[in-house]
């Protein structure tokens, strides 16, 4: 019945495990496999250098398999960032529509039912800024916490490394950020702020943000993909650290006289990861947001946090490699 | 019957007494799952049962090896655990028990779940190779034959509309011509080979012998016994996570379709396997 004679039958006896002579004739019981001492494979597996199967790979092997994947992880935040909105009749327009309502929703309830605006030269650049900087890490680090846990199908069909994908949902963000950072210029102009040579900060400040935002999405991306409930708590986790952040309001004033707080929670709240990149921002785009706004030091701060997050958050990622995807 | 130390042919792939066991979440029957799962939290080793976590074993204790130059066939009913020791090989899926040792990295024939549907079939054909480890220039060199491979063409420029307005056939056929544009090592097939048209199954099927040509061993899971007999020379018999038969494709399909009541041979009595003598690995 087979079109191709089998050539060499006796070339086949795989193993040297007593195969299927004895295929059992009652479907319920396994074949009586009388396994072979498991040195003998083991052995046999050792002399040919077979290596274990999926096995992870050292820290800088890991590294460079990353980099050859770089054109991948390019491809893929693009490919999301493009499909998010090619089922919408305006289509990339979003890109752009999406962050400018944002803001707007805040301003309607921060700048004019609360008045928090007060006291704040420029609010609606101070607004804008810290809407669309704060909306980088929280994206970044939701999608982050999805990025395996949401991706199982491509994490069990294809080999890469893991991190290929929390980074490039990062990457898709930046990009989201980029075209959001275009309308805040538009913003930025028509309230008169002017144009700067500070403005080039925003470069160095937006590289150490997205190590920051990357670190922090291979951390959540482990977590999430051994605890899927995790997803569920990081919009509480994170609405929270929006509120103490001073996205829509000076830190500062938060613990001005009469306030109650002790004076050391304004100096804290300065000085965790979103406020600093925020106010970097702020400081390099809006020139009535001055140094001394600043928590001190703030540069090391924004590499410290950044260094700190990327490289403890990649190695912790790398840690699980070979778990994704399983169970 | 120790095994050769002088055996000539090269094993590629090692299965050593493999077990795999899934965990399933969230099968917690009738009362209150939710204080199934704090019980699950608190007493993470001993309650998994208990708290609604159910142990699906899907393979169990199975051992064989491959050698260079093997088509080898997975066969077996629906839910027999072909697919997860593909993905065991593909080192995809952890062991619960065993080992499994490979030549270099084998990788599974599949790219669906890297594509996109609202993407362009030509902007898909690049994300797919690129998340197999192809760089940009070997795509670009490729994706004529690609396009042309996948026949998305020949009934006017689909390849430039979103993937998602693809009939079910087409996308199918450009799925198959992107996972099959780069040469592999080892390389798993998960029943690719039942897409698309006639003309479609011929071309594929001609694209796999070329692959086997290339690659060191080519494993088949397929429904379809006759592109089974077409590739394989070898065929691996799963039912119940257990390898009943390993042997000879013609032999194991015989016992096989009489098992599943295929054909005619329903009836005849079950040739015992006279795989005995094939079993003894020949001196070399």
């Amino acid at each position: 019945m087979t079109d191709r004679p089998d050539p060499k039958p006796d070339a086949r006896s795989p193993t040297p495990r007593a195969k299927a002579a004895d295929v059992s004739q009652v479907l319920h019981t396994p074949p009586p496999s009388p396994a072979p001492a498991d040195d003998d494979l083991a052995a046999l597996a050792a002399r040919h250098g077979l290596t274990v199967s999926g096995a992870r790979p050292t820290l800088p092997e890991y590294v460079r398999q990353l980099w050859a994947r770089r054109h991948f992880i390019g491809a893929f935040a693009t490919a999301k960032l493009t499909a998010q909105y090619s089922q919408a009749k305006l289509g990339q327009v979003w890109q752009v529509m999406t962050p400018l309502l944002n803001a707007a929703v805040y301003y309607f309830i921060f700048g004019i039912l609360l008045h928090t605006k007060k006291g704040v030269p420029d609010y609606i650049p101070f607004l804008v800024t810290g809407v669309f900087i704060w909306t980088f890490t929280q994206t970044s680090i939701l999608s982050g916490t999805r990025a395996i846990s949401g991706n199982l199908g491509l994490v069990r069909a294809l080999h890469f490394p893991r991190a290929a994908l929390p980074i490039s949902f990062c990457l898709q963000q930046l990009q989201q950020l980029l075209f959001s950072m275009a309308a805040l210029v538009v913003i930025l102009l028509c309230f008169g702020v002017p144009v700067a040579f500070s403005w080039v900060l925003a470069f160095p400040a937006l590289v150490l943000q997205f190590t920051f935002n990357a670190g922090v999405a291979m951390v959540m991306a482990r977590m999430g993909a051994k605890t899927p409930d995790i997803a569920q708590l990081m919009p509480f986790v994170l609405r929270t650290w929006m509120y103490i952040s001073g996205v829509m309001w000076n830190i500062d004033k938060l613990t001005g006289k009469g306030s109650g707080l002790p004076h050391w929670v304004a100096p804290v709240l300065k000085a965790n990861p979103a406020a600093v990149y925020i106010d970097l921002m702020r400081y390099a785009l809006i020139d009535s947001f001055h140094a001394h706004q600043l928590p001190p030091h703030v540069w090391a701060l924004a590499i410290g946090w950044a260094l700190l997050a990327g490289v403890g958050g990649f190695i912790y990622f790398w840690k699980a490699e070979e778990t994704y995807g399983r169970g | 019957m120790a095994e050769h130390p002088n055996d000539p042919r090269i094993p590629t792939v090692v299965v050593d007494g493999v077990d795999i066991v899934y965990r399933v979440n969230g099968t917690g029957a009738g009362r209150g799952s939710a204080t199934a799962a704090l019980n699950r939290m608190l007493r993470r080793e001993h309650a998994e049962k208990a708290a609604g976590v159910r142990k699906v074993h899907a393979v169990k204790n199975v051992s064989f090896v491959s050698y260079k130059g093997e088509a080898v066939g997975l066969i077996g009913t629906n839910g027999s655990g072909k697919s997860t020791l593909l993905k065991a090989i593909a080192g995809l899926l952890p062991v619960e028990n065993g080992h499994i040792y490979t030549d270099g990295q084998p990788s599974l024939l599949g790219v669906n779940a890297a594509l996109m549907g609202d993407l362009t079939g030509e902007r898909n054909v690049f994300l797919g190779g690129l998340a197999m480890g192809m760089s940009r220039e070997e795509i670009r060199s490729r994706y004529q034959d690609i396009v042309d491979f996948s026949g998305i063409n020949e009934k006017g420029d689909f390849i430039t509309l979103p993937m998602r307005t693809y009939s079910s056939g087409m996308g199918a056929r450009l799925r198959f011509s992107i996972a099959a544009a780069k040469d592999h090592d080892v390389l798993l097939i998960d029943e690719a080979l039942a897409t698309g048209d006639r003309s479609f199954q011929k071309r594929s099927e001609a694209r796999i012998r070329e692959l086997r040509k290339q690659a060191g061993t080519v494993y088949l899971v397929s429904h379809n016994n006759k592109s089974i007999r077409d590739t394989c020379e070898r065929v691996l018999w799963l039912e119940r996570g257990e390898l009943r038969m390993d042997g000879p494709t013609e032999e194991v399909m015989k016992e096989y379709e009489a098992f599943t009541g295929d054909k005619s041979d329903k009836a005849k009595p079950k040739p015992k396997p006279k795989a005995a003598a094939p079993k003894v690995p020949q001196p070399s």
